[in-house]
């Protein structure tokens, strides 16, 4: 188990000051001016060397994903954009992070935007937030009166600004272009790629979009090096991370916890085990709405990291572990979530705008049983027609629970076929 | 009083001066010639000022401010959730029914909710005080079921506690935010299983207040 000393988060439960007296007291805001003077290919180099993947669900390097953002210096300049529209069913560590640890978030942002050679970063935070947003208005106003950032951030002789830019609830904002173009004012709809935001981001500028948790645990890493990120965890997967364990748990909680942790122990020591006991069990959703549906008998012995649950033809996501007891109708779970994706569809490609809907309404029919054993196999093949055939990742999104729940809950959908067709037999 | 759900488009909007203000200097934000990335902001401000929905008045007034296209406003408008586009009650009850919050019950929020305001999903009281909103993930899934009202969240939900939620509303008080079983945030709520070696006194304060809360239940 992670030893407190360990955390970085220290305050994630909000029960200490999250203002600046607060931060400094838990040890933020400590010597910037020195990691600053790092300068900006070194503090790449211990981001990359600690091996941190981004937190926000995709888990791509973040270290490797700064070194994209030109080195020189053009015409026109960089933005950092940080990723705080959090909305994936399941996920809300980054909420934590803003209204208790704002401090961490802003520090990391200066140390990032640094990083990236960006003199400006903009905060997307999801509109629901408003008084995450007022939390965190309160440290950028604290640090902006200390001198920490503005015009000579922590007299580093380095301008930086931050801006907060409020959403207005739409969860396909939470994908890095179509954020961007919500940032400019625009419709939420992703743009294609190349070109990638370190090319051409936000404001035609090369852009590095990170989540909010990558960039507030970067000040620790700069700080307590590289070699004690990368000893926690395992290989490729180092590092601390927040999970945050909802569902049918005795204490549903948001706990920082080793990369790797194993499910089980996750849930028993934290969220105070599954209700009823172990054995009541039925399956976990272990990285938010998108990411495969794992029986138990796979939650008994996999880790949380990236690799493991890849492994198992799921994914860590954004670590929010959605826990289902065995009272839990796992069809209607997952038809449920299709229905989300549904409503989420910006609309722009046709397979996730017609697909979406496809996919909610056959759900919808296989709660009730309403479908013939073939179009099980039909469906699957629509939710194949759809993942990879869009430009964002919500068409995959919506595909993946399916795919998961035909995997590991095929009898249950046969069942349900054959329980309806032996009733109507029965009436008729 | 206005009755809010028969009300009809005005026929023109303004920023009153202080919004006015406030206006501008979101618009600072934004780099030279990108003023457009206000229309979000400027919305919202306009949404607030006038009682809670975005009439299309507003919506033409932003754009003049912007110097955008107003189809470009209406677009912003109408894609984002937030942006009321019909007059809204004064207390705005938004239920989360996405899966964490159904793992939990959200049910019977939505039943408490139903019962008391007797009204159903997409409607508004007659008195204009209560509109009732089916809404998607709000992030706070580790609090569920849970529901927003306004600007604020209320957490850790149950048939009782939404009822007395809503009636303090209705009676014209102010329900306090956040948890209703006691927790601080997003702490398990049986006391704390990480964070506990050291702190500052105030938190080490605050964890025994906890600790206390936890054997009670």
């Amino acid at each position: 188990m992670l030893s407190d000393a360990d955390r970085i988060f220290t305050n994630i439960y909000g029960l200490g000051e999250p203002g600046l007296a607060g931060a400094r007291a838990r040890g933020d805001w400590d010597g910037t001016k020195a990691l600053l003077t790092m300068g900006r290919e070194k503090i790449v180099q211990v981001i990359k060397d600690s091996g941190l993947r981004g937190r926000g669900g995709a888990g791509f390097g973040t270290g490797m994903k700064w070194s994209f953002m030109p080195k020189e210096m053009g015409p026109r300049p960089h933005y950092l954009v940080i990723n705080a529209d959090e909305g994936e069913p399941g996920t809300c560590k980054d909420r934590e992070i803003l209204r208790s640890e704002p401090h961490k978030l802003i520090e990391g942002a200066l140390v990032a935007a640094f990083a990236i050679g960006a003199n400006a970063a903009y905060c997307y935070v999801r509109g629901e937030f408003y008084r995450e947003t007022e939390a965190l208005q309160r440290g950028v106003d604290e640090a902006y009166a200390t001198g920490l950032i503005g015009k000579d951030a922590c007299k580093s002789g380095y301008p930086f600004d931050f801006y907060i830019h409020r959403g207005a609830g739409a969860y396909i904002c939470g994908e890095e272009s179509a954020l961007i173009e919500s940032l400019e004012g625009k419709k939420g709809q992703p743009r294609m790629k190349p070109p990638f935001p370190a090319a051409v981001g936000a404001f035609g500028c090369p852009t590095t979009v990170n989540n909010v948790e990558s960039i507030a645990v970067a000040p620790a890493i700069l700080r307590r090096g590289a070699a004690w990120f990368a000893k926690l965890g395992k290989p490729n997967n180092t590092g601390t991370k927040l999970f945050n364990i909802s569902g049918h748990i005795n204490q549903p909680c948001t706990v920082e916890e080793e990369m790797g942790v194993p499910l089980m122990e996750l849930i028993e020591r934290h969220a105070g085990g599954v209700r009823g006991g172990w054995n009541n069990l039925l399956a976990v959703i272990p990285g938010g709405a998108s990411v495969p549906i794992l029986p138990k008998s796979v939650c008994d012995t996999v880790h949380m990291d990236f690799d493991s649950l890849q492994k198992v033809k799921s994914g860590l996501g954004t670590a929010a572990v959605m826990v289902m007891d065995k009272s839990t109708d796992v069809v209607r779970a997952i038809a449920r979530l299709s229905r989300f994706y549904k409503h989420e569809s910006c609309g722009q490609c046709t397979p996730c705008r017609e697909g979406t809907g496809w996919m909610w309404r056959m759900m919808e029919r296989l709660v009730r049983g309403e479908a013939t054993i073939e179009e099980i196999d039909l469906l699957q093949e629509v939710t194949k027609q759809v993942e990879g055939h869009t430009i964002c990742a919500l068409g995959d999104a919506a595909a993946w629970p399916i795919q998961g729940l035909i995997r590991h809950f095929r009898p249950e959908l046969e069942r349900r076929i054959a329980d309806r067709a032996a009733a109507e037999t029965e009436a008729a | 009083m206005t009755d809010a759900h028969t009300a009809r488009q005005p026929e023109t909007f303004a920023f009153s001066s202080e919004n006015a203000d406030k206006a501008k200097a979101i618009i600072t934000k934004y780099p030279p010639r990108f003023q457009a990335s206000a229309v979000m902001p400027l919305l919202d401000l306009a949404q607030r000022q006038n009682d809670g929905w975005l009439p299309k008045a507003a919506m033409n007034h932003v754009a003049e401010m912007l110097q955008m296209p107003p189809i470009r406003v209406y677009e912003v408008a109408t894609f984002y959730t937030m942006y009321n586009l019909k007059p809204v009650g004064k207390h705005h009850i938004q239920v989360c029914t996405n899966l964490p919050c159904w793992l939990r019950g959200s049910d019977v929020v939505v039943g408490a909710c139903k019962r008391t305001l007797a009204i159903d999903f997409g409607m508004t009281t007659e008195d204009g005080m209560f509109t009732l909103s089916e809404v998607e993930c709000l992030g706070a899934c580790v609090n569920a079921p849970m529901m927003q009202i306004n600007d604020d969240y209320y957490e850790d939900l149950d048939s009782d506690t939404t009822e007395k939620i809503l009636s303090t509303l209705k009676s014209g008080g102010k329900p306090k935010p956040g948890s209703q079983i006691g927790r601080h945030t997003c702490e398990p709520a049986g006391g704390l299983t990480t964070l506990t070696d050291a702190g500052p006194p105030a938190m080490k304060a605050a964890k025994r207040k906890m600790a206390d809360k936890g054997t009670d239940r």
